[in-house]
């Protein structure tokens, strides 16, 4: 086939109605004070993995609750990815709704990366 | 004895009016509609306690039993000039002006004309009066108070979306303010809905979210921990109907970076406070309007319930947008400087 340089872009919306809440209501489940977040950035501030690489923190976060969890899964969308986490737990002590960060850390790696 | 006429039987005209009858003054109380109160009594609960609006209302309706005080309900006042603008010749006793309500003269006069709530029409990219399923926070209270809250279909909703800031906060609806009390009133609503129908989802697409009063930041909070309500940062751009009757938004959640989209039983307008139509035709005749066509006081930080027209004074939500308790308590203060100007 001959190749014209063309590609299909994949839509970067966010799609609400085809979203899969399933994983997000185990994760409600298992870290009640998920739902608890103002999106401040505090634990996104003070982590110390996000000192040295781009991992976010509160945007991994966001993207679970609009449940984008291929973007959290996937290798490619680097700043999101759960492995740079150290578990250090300073998100937990700044974080001023009492969101347990440290907890859904690891509950998202395991409904994700098994 | 001085002739005093109230503008308004809402709370702050109420609340004035009761404490000058208490102080043995005589005040002639002029609403235009058949009822006072109508902007309580079509409420079903209070932020930020719940407490049920219609004891509200009766408690504040109470205070109207006194000799003092003449009720005209069904009377508009259309006209308010002052002897100086008029240039008719009565003067009281003081030589101080006499003011003209509609064609009866009085001495002294207190606008508590209050507000109307903005006309969602006015942005019509939201679809308001175009597809069914968008209403305003004053129709969506309704169905709260009747126990009633159905899609257009008129089925129980599955999801709900309240959009904060429609008609405030808006250079394109020409109101740069904030109305102040719309979140606080979403994240309310939002808590009836949950409680009323648990399995319906709740998104409150928002700004800012402004919980300045006391108990309000409280009231979000609950509204996340024990509800379950949704938050999103983002203003929903347009909205669309979809062939089943209801509405399809676009907003960015502005926390991700992302467009998002998501199709919705019902779209509600938390619409904003702007001035009356009593407001803006009244403040206008008197000289003493303000931005936005609300009444200007003489002065924000001491003389706030004083206008610059002597005789005159000001309370409530005519001056800019006020929750209850601010507009009793405005009441009050009215009351008392014109006590002290007698």
């Amino acid at each position: 086939m001959i190749n014209f340089g063309y590609k299909i872009s994949t839509p970067r919306s966010i799609d609400m109605d085809s979203a899969d809440s399933r994983l997000y209501c185990q994760l409600v489940e298992a870290v009640p004070s998920y739902r608890y977040c103002i999106g401040c950035g505090g634990c996104t501030a003070t982590c110390s993995a996000g000192q040295f690489t781009d991992f976010n923190i509160r945007k991994a976060h966001f993207l679970f609750s609009r449940r984008q969890y291929d973007k959290l899964a996937s290798d490619t969308f680097t700043d999101t990815d759960l492995n740079k986490c150290m578990l250090c737990g300073k998100c937990s002590l700044v974080c001023p709704r009492g969101v347990n960060t440290r907890g859904l850390i690891l509950q998202m790696r395991k409904l994700l990366l098994k | 004895m001085k002739k005093i006429a109230i503008l308004g039987a809402g709370p702050a005209g109420i609340e004035a009016a009761a404490v000058l009858a208490a102080n043995n003054c005589p005040v002639t109380l002029f609403e235009k509609e058949a009822q006072p109160l109508c902007n309580i009594t079509d409420k079903a609960f209070l932020f930020p306690n719940f407490a049920d609006a219609n004891e509200v209302a009766a408690s504040l309706r109470a205070k109207l039993d006194n000799p003092n005080i003449t009720l005209r309900c069904s009377t508009e006042v259309t006209q308010l000039t002052p002897s100086y603008i008029a240039g008719f010749q009565e003067e009281s006793l003081t030589g101080t002006p006499v003011w003209k309500v509609n064609e009866e003269l009085y001495d002294i006069v207190l606008l508590a004309t209050g507000y109307t709530p903005f006309d969602a029409h006015r942005k019509e990219e939201l679809g308001y009066g175009i597809y069914p399923g968008v209403h305003t926070s004053l129709e969506m209270e309704k169905m709260i108070k009747e126990g009633n809250i159905v899609n257009s279909l008129g089925e129980k909703p599955k999801r709900i979306v309240f959009l904060q800031c429609v008609g405030s906060r808006d250079e394109k609806s020409g109101n740069h303010y904030c109305s102040k009390l719309c979140c606080v009133t979403a994240v309310k609503q939002a808590i009836e809905v949950k409680k009323q129908l648990p399995d319906c989802e709740a998104y409150v697409f928002y700004m800012d979210l402004r919980m300045w009063g006391q108990g309000f930041e409280e009231m979000y909070r609950t509204a996340q921990q024990e509800y379950g309500v949704s938050f999103v940062r983002g203003r929903i751009s347009e909205a669309g109907g979809t062939f089943d009757g209801r509405v399809q938004i676009k907003a960015e959640d502005t926390l991700l970076g992302r467009p998002l989209k998501m199709t919705s039983d019902l779209l509600v307008l938390m619409v904003g406070m702007e001035a009356s139509k009593g407001t803006r035709e009244l403040a206008t005749q008197c000289r003493i309007c303000g931005e936005y066509g609300f009444a200007q006081s003489k002065d924000p930080h001491l003389h706030d319930c004083q206008s610059e027209a002597p005789g005159l004074f000001v309370a409530g939500a005519c001056k800019r947008p006020m929750t209850l308790t601010d507009s009793v308590n405005d009441g009050r203060s009215a009351a008392y400087e014109i006590l002290t100007s007698l």
